[in-house]
């Protein structure tokens, strides 16, 4: 009778388990793009995919929608946080990891997670009330002056410093998810076998060289990782961007231009959209999040897979 | 015993994990190009003396030494030795193999890259420590492949050939065949016996048939302290300590 009882035990647990796992994995993030789908079945049967996709016009008045803005700020933003916050985050891994002394170690760890834990929106606070006076003022002038001679970097930065734009949004971004990569990346760092390190040592390498050619190479899938964790992060963040980005639905021709995101444009406009077909184009839009986030995130898997793949047999 | 050229001398050895004593007054000698054993059952600090001897212990906080080791005429305890240097000259094989996540190749030249050999210099050398590990014949023609894709016992003769591609004076083995099958253990034990020629090697060992088969010296060890050292041949036969003779003949371990 026991054994017939924990017999049953395990089955009950494993069709449990099971199921929370299918429902949570498969199901409902279907179940949330089929509702995306329905929802904007108006604004596709309306512009269809590509005019959607390639229109820069969103004019609410004329009900003439196109996403081609919000899809471009969003990935410029997210392109650039993540460009900044990618090597500051695996430089603060390898010091936390290879070079501080232990009793540094747990103090800045700590300091790593509470960061991580600060909600976005006094960060976007903070950034609009505080660091967008700054790049205004005096970061903005300074690389306008110091690419000034550059023919493509000078339009980069080209236009009238205003501290609301691409810049200044995506630092604060970068800002925000240097936390999380850092101790991403920082656990990947940790997984490394103490063996493996003392074996380069034992070849008379350097801290420096062993941090580049083993602890490196050998978590190069776990880098990989953590910048695409981030990178989906960065893609849904909407509140500090809502602050800093200026919503105006328009393509930047420079980072010193106020642009919108995907997630601006829904969390200012769900509450102002009066008909039918605006918010359904909203839903659409918001559709193209869902859409560019799971694609980021296959495109990582597979980055991860092919860099395990050439080591790892 | 003809030549007897001391290569290591270690002088009253005293070892601590931190407040914990390891290592208890270890004196022994250890002779130029011959195999020591370090044998004593687990927890007995044979791996914790084989990694003073290259300052393996100096990667972790805490770790302290008393005493003093003697290799090329200095205290290579002192606190101005060149670790880097030292660990190139006293070279280490570990208990599992740790190929880098890179080539075939570029593992043994990894040691060699750093001492700045480039060109045609390296690629002989690399085939040179593959030859003398005896892995070149298996390898030749798969160098650019990754190391992972070698077999276990093949990874840990690269592990060696990486080893003595810089051309070590001392070889420091850590139980160099415990994750091995019979047939690969068997290789690299012939590879020890082969090495000597031009390497001084210590070796720690759990199996007390590979002492046997391959060293000169044997070191006993148990509870951090050095029991008896001396040729492999009396202390396998007639030792002078009753403790020596249990262990050998696996009374107690």
């Amino acid at each position: 009778m026991g054994k017939s009882f924990s017999y049953l035990i395990e089955i009950l647990t494993k069709y449990f388990l099971g199921f929370w796992a299918v429902f949570t994995g498969l199901l409902f993030p279907f179940v949330v793009f089929l509702i995306l789908l329905y929802e904007s079945k108006l604004a596709i049967q309306n512009f269809g995919l590509i005019n959607f996709l390639m229109s820069t016009k969103w004019d609410p008045v004329r009900e003439s929608f196109g996403a081609l803005p919000m899809i471009v700020g969003t990935l410029i933003s997210t392109f650039i946080a993540i460009l900044l916050a990618a090597p500051i985050s695996i430089g603060i891994a390898i010091f936390i990891t290879e070079l501080a002394p232990s009793w540094l170690k747990g103090i800045f760890t700590t300091a790593i997670e509470l960061l991580a834990a600060i909600p976005s929106i006094i960060y976007g606070m903070w950034g609009f009330l505080v660091f967008a006076k700054y790049m205004r003022e005096d970061i903005e002038p300074a690389l306008q002056k110091i690419f000034s001679p550059f023919p493509i970097l000078s339009q980069l930065f080209s236009g009238n410093p205003t501290g609301i734009d691409v810049l200044t949004t995506s630092v604060v971004l970068s800002i925000m998810i240097i936390p999380f990569m850092s101790s991403v990346v920082k656990d990947a760092f940790n997984l490394v076998p103490s063996v493996m390190k003392e074996s380069a040592y034992g070849l008379g390498a350097t801290k420096w060289e062993v941090v580049k050619d083993v602890v490196i190479p050998y978590t190069a899938s776990g880098i990989a990782g953590g910048l695409i964790l981030s990178t989906g992060r960065a893609l849904g963040e909407t509140m500090a961007v809502t602050f800093l980005a200026g919503n105006v639905p328009q393509i930047p021709k420079s980072l010193l231009e106020p642009f919108t995101t995907i997630t601006v444009a829904l969390a200012n406009q769900f509450t102002e959209a009066d008909t039918p077909l605006y918010l359904s184009s909203l839903f659409y839009l918001s559709l193209f999040l869902f859409v560019i986030s799971f694609g980021v995130l296959i495109l990582a898997k597979l980055m991860i897979l092919r860099i395990e793949k050439r080591w790892k047999k | 015993m003809e030549d007897k050229k001391v290569e290591i001398e270690v002088k009253n050895l005293n070892f601590y994990y931190g407040k914990d004593l390891a290592l208890k007054n270890i004196s022994m000698k250890v002779y130029h190009n011959k195999v020591t054993a370090l044998i004593g059952p687990s927890g007995c600090g044979k791996t914790t003396f084989l990694r003073c001897l290259n300052r393996m212990h100096d990667l972790y906080v805490g770790n302290r030494y008393e005493g003093e080791i003697i290799f090329e005429g200095k205290n290579i305890l002192d606190k101005n030795i060149d670790l880097i240097e030292l660990r190139s000259k006293i070279g280490m094989v570990f208990q599992k193999p740790t190929p880098f996540p890179m080539s075939i190749f570029d593992n043994v030249a990894y040691g060699l890259k750093l001492k700045e050999i480039k060109g045609s210099e390296l690629k002989d050398r690399v085939e040179a420590a593959l030859k003398d590990a005896a892995l070149w014949d298996e390898v030749k023609d798969r160098l650019k492949e990754s190391a992972f894709s070698l077999s276990g016992g093949q990874q840990q003769r690269l592990c060696i050939a990486r080893a003595i591609a810089v051309e070590p004076k001392v070889l420091l083995f850590d139980e160099p065949t415990s994750a091995l099958d019979p047939i690969s253990t068997a290789k690299i034990e012939d590879l020890i016996v082969e090495l000597k020629k031009k390497i001084t090697i210590v070796i720690v060992t759990h199996n007390m048939q590979q002492a046997a088969r391959t060293s000169d010296y044997t070191a006993f060890m148990y509870l951090g302290e050095l029991i008896e050292v001396g040729p492999t041949e009396k202390i396998f036969t007639n030792p002078d300590k009753k403790l020596t003779e249990d262990y050998i003949t696996g009374r107690f371990g």
